[in-house]
């Protein structure tokens, strides 16, 4: 063998190597991120840490006087996330679904691609820029942070996801599946919630879990418009916690500083099961 | 003839009226964010706000301008780019090319895909408690803050999305091109260096492009790390704000003109964000036709 083709090979082993090298390297921080999280944040996770709300400054600095961990737990968090999140849920699954069969219903026409433009700008909006949006909405004319304004939020960012994925998800089934309903005589509502949207069933499930689990975790627009507070509230016009905020709220105060360990560890372990929920979901029902 | 059944009119209409549903909160946007930054935009004039670096909430005598966050947005959101370009770009081949569809392949793409469910403000503490000692203990900065340190958290966050649609544009370089290349004696280096980047290459910018646009505004784990001044940057170890950053910080207790310069802030952030995303789906849109 000449010398050129031994270059070559070396050179494309090298190139291979790299390659290997720094993919391997991104696993790294997720590793780390949850071995920290894991480490320091296990032993608060206990029954107390759901049924309980936020502990006081006051209770936690006497707690680490004493030495024992921090009563209290993040169930006004909880609660105010899954209220938070229902609220938007309600209103952004329903309507996204549909416009997304609107936009699978029409591939062209210029209403249609402005409304498909228009979501690919709602998807790509900064989450802080939204938290204006709906303290501008919201917060502004009521006159006070509340629940209702960290869910609107939360559907501004959840309907272009489900819209899209909704929209692809029906692009993708064979057209013979509508023609054949069709033909037995079925009206178009009828085969579409009878026979499109159930065979899509899988596309527009996981959208909606990935788009769930993708407002479960935003902090910034939940710090502009539901604020935080220290009880569970079930009151949708009232400022109202959220586990993320928890975390800013524990990451800045130095005497609740150990909670924001067990805190993010809980939603993480929240979004990431969304998240591979979504991957089974999305694997067992492709089309 | 055909004949509209009266309950699939009502259901054609309501698809209809849900669209519509997505243009008025579009158009509500622009129009409280316009409106609400009228006042600082008309007193300190359209161009003096952006090309003025002096943010001084004192009372009598405000000045409100943007210069300093749209430098540091810039500067931690391309750094981060930088940052990222190699691993991105690794794991594009690794996931794309090299063990296409093996199990190995699965695991990467599976690390990326939970590496895009982190939220930031999770990023934002690990920057915290893990980065931030490093830095400083490498003699980077004093207090471990600063555009270096927010870039660096920042470009691991964006790898996942570059990283996922570069893998999708480099499967779709077809197999003859590839195929071609090797029956002339090619290297797989070479291949993909000869055949596959420049076919592939402006989907590969583009995706680059829409991590550009995530970057920009992402919020919460700069907001922890940037160190939170509000003086134009000067160094890349030195501490700054982004227009996120300062929004986030800032918010909660602005009224007045300041509360209209945040939003003003917002509104142009949102402009740029559009523009980028836009001009990445363009360049996407090119590529796949």
């Amino acid at each position: 063998m000449n010398d050129t083709i031994k270059i070559r090979i070396v050179k494309d082993k090298i190139f291979f190597g790299i390659i290997c090298f720094l993919s391997s390297l991104t696993v790294i921080p997720l590793i780390a991120i949850l071995w920290q999280l894991l480490r320091k944040g296990y032993r608060q996770i206990n029954w107390h840490f759901f049924t309980q709300s936020a502990p006081s400054t006051l209770d936690a600095m006497m707690a680490q006087a004493s030495g024992s961990l921090i009563p209290g737990g993040v169930a006004n968090g909880i609660t105010g996330t899954f209220l938070m999140v229902g609220m938007a849920a309600v209103v952004a699954i329903p309507v996204g679904i549909f416009s997304g069969i609107y936009l699978a219903d029409k591939q062209k026409g210029i209403y249609a691609s402005v409304i498909r433009f228009l979501t690919d700008v709602l998807q790509g909006t900064p989450s802080i820029v939204i938290g204006i949006i709906a303290y501008a909405w919201v917060v502004k004319p009521l006159g006070a942070y509340s629940a209702l304004a960290g869910a609107t939020a939360m559907v501004i960012m959840m309907l272009p996801l489900i819209v899209r994925s909704t929209e692809e998800t029906l692009k993708m089934l064979p057209e013979s599946l509508k023609e054949a309903a069709l033909a037995l005589g079925a009206p178009y509502w009828s085969v579409m919630f009878r026979v499109l949207l159930p065979s899509a069933f899988g596309g527009l499930f996981t959208g909606i879990l990935l788009a769930v689990s993708r407002v479960m975790g935003e902090t910034a627009p939940l710090m502009m418009t539901a604020l935080g507070c220290t009880a569970v509230n079930w009151n949708v016009l009232k400022p109202t916690s959220a586990v993320p905020l928890l975390i800013w709220q524990f990451y800045n105060d130095p005497n609740l500083i150990d909670m924001i360990w067990s805190s993010s560890l809980f939603l993480m372990i929240l979004i990431l099961g969304l998240n591979l929920i979504a991957k089974q979901v999305a694997q067992k029902w492709r089309i | 003839m055909r004949q509209e059944n009266i309950s699939d009119l009502f259901f054609r209409r309501a698809l209809f009226v849900a669209s519509i549903f997505i243009l008025l909160i579009c158009a509500g946007m622009v129009y409280a964010m316009v409106s609400g930054s009228w006042a600082g935009l008309s007193k300190f004039g359209f161009f003096h706000f952006f090309f003025s670096s002096t943010w001084d909430p004192t009372l009598g005598h405000e000045q409100y301008g943007a210069l300093s966050f749209i430098v540091g947005t810039l500067l931690t959101s391309v750094l981060a780019l930088g940052f990222c370009l190699p691993f991105s770009l690794s794991v594009a081949l690794f996931i794309g090319e090299y063990f296409k569809g093996k199990k190995v392949a699965n695991v990467i793409s599976s690390v990326i895909d939970l590496l895009a469910g982190i939220p930031s403000i999770v990023y934002g503490l690990w920057g915290f408690y893990t980065l931030r000692p490093l830095m400083q203990g490498w003699g980077l900065s004093e207090q471990g803050f600063g555009i270096l340190t927010a870039s660096l958290v920042l470009s691991i966050m964006i790898i996942p999305y570059a990283a996922s649609l570069s893998a999708e544009f480099i499967r779709m370089v077809p197999r003859q091109l590839k195929e071609g290349a090797y029956s002339l004696g090619a290297t797989h280096f070479e291949v993909v260096r000869s055949v596959m980047f420049p076919a592939s290459g402006s989907g590969i910018f583009a995706s680059y492009v829409l991590a550009l646009g995530r970057a920009l505004g992402e919020t919460m784990a700069v907001t922890m790390l940037i160190g939170n001044t509000n003086d134009l940057p000067t160094s890349l170890t030195a501490t700054g704000n982004t227009m996120a950053s300062i929004i986030a910080n800032q918010f909660g207790e602005a009224d007045g003109l300041k509360l209209s310069s945040l939003i003003a802030l917002g509104l142009m952030l949102f402009l740029i964000t559009a523009v980028i995303n836009f001009i990445g789906k363009m360049i996407m849109k090119k590529f796949t036709v």
